[in-house]
């Protein structure tokens, strides 16, 4: 058997245990509501921040914007079960198509910015998704989208996590995915090895988009409702944290970091005037000592056999 | 509606956007000086604002100063802060990449606003009236004393920064940082000194602009800086971003047009129409209005 | 006749940095592009590879207008290039760095990609041995795993030359493939040029300072000053011709070694 076709293996079985145990523990109660709302939680962070580092990480480019690709999820699934009636499973796919058709036609012209400017244009973008649907009484308007049915539990968050990271790896480690590091490596080098740079920078960002209305559909079913103040630019923020908090270009990274942000902010729980500083001091003084965030651009477990291969840290990211 | 009354509407939005306008030109003034020089999105800089506004109430409800003593302490301590948080946050991430130092502007941005909830709370507080409102009325047009008031210090402070930059020393070292950082070290120029200066000045004029925001609306909360923040930064990347005249200017534009939009629409497209144009501009004229286009070498 | 430029001129604001160049190279030729610098060398590589287009003129690669085709567009039309400053992907490994630029041959979809399933792993493994064959050529295949900007700077630009030739072009464009070697280094090189282009079936036009080298290995050159073409034809009437002479302000051009 080849090693990739094993490797999957391995992380289909891993995956399992991880679901069988949570979930056991979450039938039995031993793990009682408050810390199964945090790792439903976990589970939409980490489909936002695996798919904000595809376009982020992977290719390089800075969008700040994931927030609005995730207000787009939540309301047109909404829109789906509470307005069409239709089953949670085909709202899910409206979420990623209808995300990811939005991300198509802002990236298409938006991706020729770099930098910066690409930041604060997506950053832009969100904001005006935000007011539109602030201004649409169909969903809601300024009060919000309510009654939206509890359709959202540990097995569908947990599955669509999984299956996120899967599909998300599977198209970094293949031709098309060298392209995208290839386009965030060195974009005229790229363009000069003939890969169509521009092609890339929106597949990924319609890609990146589409995830993260997935991770929008899950979040406005589990808490019956969807409001515009849930997707400000500190939205993307957060997920932009999480995927630095873990490093850049690194899945198992922003798996790690997402799910150290909820549980810091669930910890700090009982002291909300500190967590939001504490928070903040924790990011500051990452940036300072470790920028490249906890596991640079590398994998977890790349890393962790090479330590084990070589008795000692195979390579630094300076 | 008709033709007259069109008029009037639009006239006193013109006015309504001068004086919005003239805020958000003395915020993207800090965020283009600084970006001119660090290529940094100082995104901190809508806090600093709000600090100012903080340090304006302290001078005038607790030292009970009057509005130029208070307006002065402010844009002091603004000063002072911005130095500070440059010295402490950003001059370790010099050299580091963008998106670094870019992240740690976030962090230093949720520092500031949740710090000071700590202490002063969330509320918002009613910003004392150190310089009394007048209305005055031509053909149904209103004007504020206190919209003069925030027109013409904006204009003061912004001759004294055009005149700062042109004209004296600390000035020339600062376009000669911009233009060329290395080169300007190699010329002996004193960069972190420069920088410190870029931003204690950046600061104390968002912290006037907090100062006059307490004043016209009475009301100042930790969070105000997030938004206006982030508004001024459309306003420096519509003028030209790194160009002071360009800062001015976007953030007049802005308002006014901010204005029209939420007197001939709604209020609550203003926000929208603000970012539309930024997306415009960004596609159409990457470099702003005033600014050049430049080309990579290959 | 494989890459003909037809009145090729650009400007840059006002200033003229290129004006009528009029190549014609024929299919397995091997010419050189020299001139002072600043002569607009370089540029032409720019014009013919997309990067930027021509205020005037048009350019033709066996007989097809390359005009207003974007870098990639020309890179699969079959033209390869290596850059005056290194541009390798140079947080990659080595091996990464050539199966990138078999990247366009490939036909594995997306979806196909995402699944892993029809076309991805033999494609992935042909890469893969394509990939490595290709370093073994180049004397780099011990190296695979390191990255690339770990490699010394010959090696660096050996691997940049790979790079170029996985991408299967007709024609390659060497932008100062001698830059910074020593006297040996540039030895193997004007050798190894000599062999990929038997051996890969190349056309290649280089542009390079090192005078020796070109004279050696170049059959005919071209030389411009201030964007405009002074001279051209073979290394010895290029020797003798006044002008040349003139624009390298009476630099010996010297003897090319026998």
């Amino acid at each position: 058997m080849n090693k990739t076709r094993k490797n999957d293996l391995i992380m289909f079985f891993c995956g399992a245990v991880v679901f069988l145990l949570l979930h056991a523990l979450m039938e039995t109660e031993i793990i009682g509501p408050f810390w199964q709302l945090n790792i439903i939680l976990a589970c939409i962070n980490i489909i936002l921040a695996v798919s904000l580092n595809l376009i982020n990480g992977f290719t390089g480019q800075f969008s700040i914007g994931h927030a609005g690709f995730m207000a787009i999820g939540a309301y047109v699934s909404a829109i789906m079960t509470v307005k069409q009636g239709l089953p949670f499973i085909i709202a899910i796919l409206a979420a990623f198509i209808a995300a990811a058709a939005l991300g198509f036609v802002i990236g298409v012209p938006t991706l020729r910015l770099s930098g910066d400017y690409l930041a604060i244009a997506t950053l832009g973008l969100s904001e005006i998704i935000r007011v539109c649907i602030l201004n649409t009484p169909y969903v809601g308007g300024a009060s919000g989208f309510m009654g939206i049915p509890h359709l959202t539990n540990f097995p569908w968050a947990f599955g669509l996590m999984f299956l996120t990271v899967y599909l998300i790896k599977n198209i970094v480690n293949s031709a098309h995915g060298r392209a995208l590091i290839a386009v965030r490596e060195n974009e005229l080098a790229a363009e000069t090895m003939g890969i169509d740079a521009a092609k890339y920078k929106t597949l990924a960002f319609t890609i990146g988009a589409g995830f993260a209305g997935l991770g929008g559909a899950l979040f406005s079913h589990y808490f019956y409702l969807a409001h515009p103040s849930s997707f400000t630019f500190m939205r993307s923020f957060d997920i932009l944290t999480m995927v630095v908090l873990g490093g850049l270009g690194s899945i198992s990274g922003s798996i790690i970091g997402a799910v150290i942000l909820v549980f810091v902010s669930a910890a700090l729980a009982d002291f909300p005037e500190w967590r939001m500083i504490i928070y903040a001091v924790t990011l500051i003084v990452l940036m300072i000592f470790r920028p490249q965030g906890l596991l640079g651009n590398k994998e977890l477990s790349e890393k962790m056999l090479g330590l084990l291969r070589k008795g000692g840290i195979r390579r630094d990211a300076a | 509606m008709d033709s007259s009354s069109f008029l009037s509407q639009f006239i006193q939005q013109m006015i309504n956007g001068i004086s919005l306008g003239s805020i958000y030109a003395l915020i993207a003034l800090g965020y283009t000086m600084v970006y001119g020089i660090l290529k940094l999105i100082n995104f901190a800089h809508g806090d600093i604002y709000m600090l100012g506004a903080y340090a304006g109430f302290f001078a005038a409800a607790v030292l009970r100063l009057s509005f130029l003593p208070s307006l002065l302490f402010a844009m002091l301590a603004a000063a002072l802060a911005g130095m500070v948080i440059e010295r402490l946050a950003y001059r370790p991430l010099r050299r580091a990449p963008r998106i670094t130092a870019l992240i740690t502007a976030i962090g230093v941005s949720f520092f500031l606003d949740y710090t000071l909830i700590l202490f002063v709370s969330p509320q918002p507080r009613t910003f004392p009236a150190i310089f009394e409102s007048e209305i005055y009325r031509f053909y149904g047009i209103i004007i504020n004393s206190q919209q003069i008031l925030i027109f013409a210090v904006s204009l003061l402070l912004m001759a004294f920064l055009t005149y700062i930059v042109q004209h004296t020393k600390v000035g020339k070292a600062m376009r000669a940082v911009s233009y060329d950082t290395d080169t300007a070290r190699l010329m002996g120029v004193n960069v972190d000194k420069v920088i410190s200066w870029t931003f204690a000045l950046g600061s104390a004029l968002a912290a006037a602009a907090g100062v006059l925001v307490g004043i016209y609306y009475n009301s100042i909360d930790p969070l105000m800086g997030m938004m206006p923040g982030i508004k001024a930064f459309v306003a420096a990347v519509l003028g030209g971003i790194g160009i002071i005249p360009g800062a001015m200017a976007g953030g007049l534009i802005l308002g006014v047009v901010e204005a029209m939009a939420s007197g001939f629409l709604s209020s609550t497209f203003r926000d929208a129409v603000a970012f539309s144009i930024l997306i415009l501009i960004l596609l159409f004229k990457p470099s702003g209005l005033l600014g050049k286009n430049t080309r990579e070498k290959v | 006749m494989l890459l003909k430029t037809d009145a090729l001129s650009i400007k840059f604001g006002g200033l003229t940095a290129l004006d009528d160049l009029n190549l014609k190279i024929h299919s397995g030729e091997l010419v050189g592009l020299i001139g002072p610098n600043g002569a607009g060398k370089t540029t032409v590589f720019n014009l013919l590879t997309g990067v930027y287009s021509p205020s005037g003129g048009n350019i033709f690669l066996s007989g097809k207008s390359l005009k207003g085709l974007k870098p990639f567009q020309v890179t699969q039309s079959g033209i390869a290039r290596t850059f005056q400053n290194i541009r390798l992907f140079s947080e990659l490994s080595v091996l990464d760095n050539v199966k990138i630029a078999h990247n366009y041959h490939l036909s594995c979809s997306l979806a196909e990609s995402v699944l892993r399933a029809g076309r991805y792993f033999p494609e992935e493994e042909d890469v893969e041995r394509e990939s490595a064959k290709l370093l073994e050529i180049f004397n780099l295949k011990d190296k695979m795993h390191e990255t690339a900007k770990n490699l010394p700077y010959g090696e660096q630009r050996r691997l940049e030359i790979a790079r170029a030739l996985a991408t299967r072009p007709s024609l390659l464009l060497l932008d100062e493939p001698a830059a910074g070697m020593n006297p040996q280094e540039t030895n193997d090189l004007t050798k190894m040029i000599r062999w990929i282009r038997g051996e890969f079936a190349l056309t290649v036009l280089l542009i390079e300072h090192d005078m020796r080298l070109v004279m050696d290995l170049c059959e005919r050159i071209y030389v411009l000053e201030y964007g405009i073409t002074i001279a051209q034809g073979a290394p010895e009437k290029i020797r003798r011709d006044p002008r040349v002479i003139e624009a390298y302000l009476g630099e010996e051009v010297p003897d090319a070694p026998h």
